[in-house]
């Protein structure tokens, strides 16, 4: 793998959503307002196409390109997969709400530009590349979150903005200083120089660095502006917050412990161990009394990131855990957007009690968020059962049993607060904000019950397909 | 044959969500009560296609997460098929019973078929994995039958049962993957577990996988100290649904020590088994003493059952015993336990229903608010007299012969526990009997809460159909029990050879 790799085929699907990006960029400044949905048509075909190329792409054997900075493996084809298909999802929830606006096209293009953020970030295997990852991620999302120009939207984009501006920095920070003590930012070059650099410095550049890629993750403790920017930006954008830059950040995490840090001088599984209880605890202590569906949603989320930690956890240290984390991010990906899918379906139903006498109004829309929710806990036969069960035996495996039976404690936890929405929505009653529904988030809501839980009924096949180890 | 026993239930119940709105409800009764009705007699053909000491039947294994090592493996023995056919007649009881339920009776169906698919597929489970998603599914089912239709305090109800028995899954999944990581292969088959014996000789490990094993099995069962979910959970229950909750849900965890914990930890079994006869013990006394102090009918009940599982947890436990008694005690006690499992099965149901038709007609359960009914309603009055005497253990009942063999097999090996068990029948027959003075003795007297209809009009027929044919089962077991032991006897000399190893 050391040859210079230059073939832009092999980034097919990161190429296919920058020129479809920009392309749309060119397009909606011209086309009429009624007729800017075209750009989110082009997107859609551009993703389409690039899970289409990922398919061909994963037959064949991993490669490299740009030099050795950007990796195809299966970590890569996952995330692309999984991202690309969330961006199909979450643009059928855009269509809507978003519909001739006077932004539209540009809502489409900074979402392109921000899933291209989030799969350059999975892919990158050069802390140089990692961080231009991280800001094309970061800043169309901000933009995004402050799109609708009033009150709580300009706070939620403030918020995201500064604490994303202030971990970015930090991130660099660390970047220089493993760069000034590895004296490299390749990861195959770096792993082996950072495990007899000294110490000390290691672990202060590893903290600045895992500060940006935890922002993006939303894990503690960079969690601060996940409710916040989740309450104030519209419901498909919250959707997009929530789903596509963690997958990026949490494959991007995984390819750290395994390729650099988990044999330096830092303790890389007690670290993350300690994140990954801290999200699930607090993320699901401060999700118990929310009414508000999205704050629930946002703190759901982080406790959602506590779970997708503990594979990460015990990288290099099970051979679970690989295929673990992929599998459950697909999972979390799916039932997370099928949540916020009912929310956008519902645009008027903001608090819990809203929801009283959904399974009476629109039953399969009850059917979906129960499932979805349900999902989140983790009941069987959803994905996230599976995804749940893979990194429970991934941690045990790795020596972590303490933090599996934390994660299940949490998952009881969790249970609670999903069953406070579940309860008005099956109960009898009217909610008058259940009306003017969503059609298309509607299909979404449904597409996703559905695909979560033929997901976790088609485990057998999908999880070979995330087993094979990592290039190096 | 079995997929199909399994998932028929749930094909029927999305077929019934998917009938246009304006087929009448009676339509959709018709369609219930055939389709529980097929149900039992599938599970009649199998019985009586079923070769007793021959092992495992019906065995299909498909690869479902060959990764994870999980499959689809399913098959009967003697330990399943009684609890199946227990499955499938208390389900067609709650299905006559439940003909004149008439709110939301579509979903309510559905709900019910979609519970007899997860109970039945439970018990034919060969994997861990799908005997855990059959397990968690179930929960799922009973909380919203519990919310959906229960009474006043249901929600919280709902809830506190959804979280207790949660908790205990979650446990049971974490014993689970300890199982699972420590075979070579990894796998979650329970014959291959069972054959492997992955942990003999690892004692530490084998104990913690046994705890949260038991913990999640326990909760389920329950035993003190983790009933305390099931009293709320059942009065607020539907009747049908209480019926279902006690006569099936709570055998998920007593088979569950017979199918998982003694074959796949034996060593750890037999260390830690005198806990099982003290929990037993205790669950025994304290559920038949809480028992006697309730004033509610239905919590009453309810706390008898905890009393009847702590013989089952004093039976394997007892079993555990090694060397100095003979086999076929245990082996008795064993197969006590199974009988105790099917007839505790039949008599709770059948009190539960009664407890249903208390309540259709005075709107409480509280039983100084009656007296007197066996005046004005014989029929009531000799169920429930029949339900009270055969709960209580009176020979010529299916209880009294699983007591007497759970008695029998662990006196031996257990003096001491078996002794202060035989107390909770003295306790339960008081409490019982009280019960029934109360009830149906003395002058008329019923509740005249603000709406309550003054009369008492005696057992209508669906409500009949539903609840006499427990107690004749309950009759011909206790009369004769022998096609039924013929059946487990061997399946039990099989759980002692795994646990003797």
């Amino acid at each position: 793998m050391s040859e210079m790799n230059e073939n832009p085929l092999d980034i097919l699907p990161e190429v296919l959503l920058a020129a479809s990006a920009v392309l749309g960029l060119l397009l909606g400044a011209w086309l009429p307002r009624r007729r800017q949905w075209l750009v989110g048509l082009l997107a859609a075909v551009a993703a389409s196409a690039g899970i289409v190329a990922t398919a061909v792409a994963a037959a064949r054997p991993d490669v490299t390109a740009f030099g050795e900075a950007f990796t195809v493996d299966p970590v890569t084809s996952t995330s692309r997969i999984v991202v690309l298909a969330a961006v199909l999802l979450v643009l059928a929830l855009f269509a809507r709400p978003f519909h001739a606006h006077a932004r539209e096209s540009e809502t489409y293009v900074l979402l392109q530009l921000s899933a291209l953020g989030a799969l350059v970030m999975a892919g990158a295997q050069d802390l140089l590349l990692l961080s231009a990852g991280y800001l094309l991620a970061s800043i169309p999302a901000y933009t995004l979150a402050g799109f609708r120009k009033d009150g709580p939207g300009t706070e939620a984009a403030l918020k995201y903005y500064v604490v994303g501006a202030l971990l970015g920095v930090l991130m660099l920070a660390g970047i220089t200083v493993l760069y000034a003590v590895g004296r490299a930012t390749g990861y195959p070059s770096l792993g082996p120089t950072l495990s007899e650099a000294p110490e000390g410095l290691v672990a202060a550049g590893a903290v600045g660095l895992l500060a940006g890629v935890l922002f993006k993750a939303g894990a503690v403790p960079a969690h601060f502006w996940v409710p916040d920017a989740v309450q104030g930006s519209t419901a498909p954008v919250a959707a997009f917050l929530t789903t596509i830059p963690k997958i990026g950040a949490l494959a991007a995490l995984l390819r750290l412990g395994e390729a650099v840090l988990a044999d330096s001088g830092m303790p890389w599984p007690e670290v993350v161990a300690v994140i990954a209880a801290a999200s699930m605890a607090l993320g699901n202590l401060a999700a118990f009394f929310q009414d508000d569906v999205k704050r629930l949603l946002a703190y759901s989320t982080i406790s959602q990131v506590g779970y997708l930690l503990l594979p990460v956890a015990v990288t290099g240290r099970s051979d679970l855990a690989q295929p673990a984390l992929l599998y459950y991010l697909a999972a979390y990906a799916v039932t997370n957007l099928g949540a916020f899918a009912v929310v956008c379906a519902l645009p008027r139903a903001t608090r819990l009690a809203d929801y009283r006498g959904l399974a009476r109004r629109a039953p399969l829309l009850a059917a979906s968020l129960v499932i979805c929710l349900l999902g989140l806990v983790g009941t069987p036969p959803t994905a996230v059962f599976v995804g749940k069960l893979e990194a429970f035996s991934a941690a045990i495996d790795g020596g972590y049993t303490w933090l599996a039976i934390l994660a299940a404690i949490n998952t009881v936890a969790s249970l609670f607060y999903y069953l406070r929405w579940i309860g008005p929505a099956v109960s009898r009653g009217n909610g008058a904000a259940l009306t003017d529904g969503d059609r298309s988030a509607r299909g979404v809501a449904y597409a996703a019950a559905l695909i979560s839980v033929g997901l976790g009924l088609a485990a057998g096949p999908v999880l070979p397909a995330l087993g094979s180890s990592l290039a190096t | 044959m079995l997929t199909a026993l399994v998932f028929a239930p749930t094909a029927v119940a999305l077929l019934l969500l998917a009938l246009p709105s304006r087929i009448p409800v009676r339509a959709l009764r018709a369609v219930w009560v055939a389709t529980a009705a097929a149900e039992l007699g599938l599970v009649v053909a199998l019985w009586a296609g079923y070769r007793t000491g021959g092992g495992i039947q019906h065995e299909l294994q498909a690869r479902w997460i060959p990764n994870a090592g999980v499959s689809y493996h399913i098959g009967i023995d003697g330990l399943s098929l009684p609890l199946l056919a227990l499955t499938c007649i208390l389900f067609l009881a709650c299905a006559l019973y439940s003909l004149r339920e008439n709110r939301r009776f579509r979903e309510f169906a559905a709900l019910f078929l979609f519970l007899q698919t997860t109970c039945l597929g439970l018990f034919v489970s060969l994997d861990l994995i799908l005997f855990f998603v059959f397990f968690d599914l179930s929960i799922v089912a009973m909380f919203f039958i519990i919310a959906g239709w229960g009474h006043r305090d249901a929600k919280r109800a709902a809830l506190k049962f959804f979280l207790y028995t949660f908790i205990g899954s979650l446990a049971l999944l974490l014993g689970f993957i300890g199982l699972y990581l420590a075979a070579a292969p990894h796998t979650f088959d329970i014959v291959d577990l069972t054959r492997q014996n992955p942990l003999a000789g690892r004692s530490t490990y084998a104990a913690l996988v046994l705890l949260a094993v038991v913990i999640g099995l326990a909760v389920k069962t329950p035993t003190v100290p983790f009933h305390t979910w099931l009293p709320p959970a059942h009065t607020e229950a539907p009747a049908a649904g209480s019926a279902i909750l006690a006569g099936v849900l709570l055998k998920m965890g007593t088979y569950g020590f017979l199918r998982i914990a003694m074959p796949l930890l034996p060593d750890a079994w037999r260390r830690f088994a005198i806990v099982l006869v003290v929990v037993g013990v205790v669950s025994v006394l304290h559920g038949a003493l809480v028992a006697l102090a309730q004033t509610d009918f239905k919590r009453m009940v309810a706390y008898t059952s905890v009393n009847h599982m702590g013989y089952i947890i004093l039976a394997v436990g007892a079993a555990a015993a090694t060397a100095d008694t003979s086999a076929q005690a245990r082996s008795l006690a064993i197969t006590g336990s199974v009988t105790q499992m099917v007839s505790h099965g039949l008599i709770t149901g059948a009190l539960f229903l009664l407890a249903g038709v208390l309540y259709e007609r005075g709107r409480t359960y509280e039983m100084s608010a009656y007296g007197g009914l066996a005046a004005t309603a014989p029929v009531f009055a000799a169920l429930t007299g029949a339900a009270a005497f055969a709960s209580l253990g009176l020979p010529g009942f299916s209880g009294f012969i699983a007591e007497f063999q759970i008695f029998t097999g662990s006196l031996g090996p257990r003096p001491l526990a078996t002794a202060l068990s035989v107390l909770g029948i003295l306790l339960t027959a008081g409490l019982f009997l009280r019960a029934l003075r109360q009830i149906l003795m003395g002058p008329l007297r019923l509740p005249d809460a603000p709406g309550t209809p003054r009369a008492f009009p005696d057992v209508r027929a669906h409500e009949y159909a539903g609840i006499l044919p427990l107690l004749v089962l309950a009759v011909i077991l206790g009369v004769a029990p022998r096609f039924l032991l013929d059946v487990i006897e061997p399946a039990s000399r099989t759980v002692l050879e795994q646990l003797a190893r």
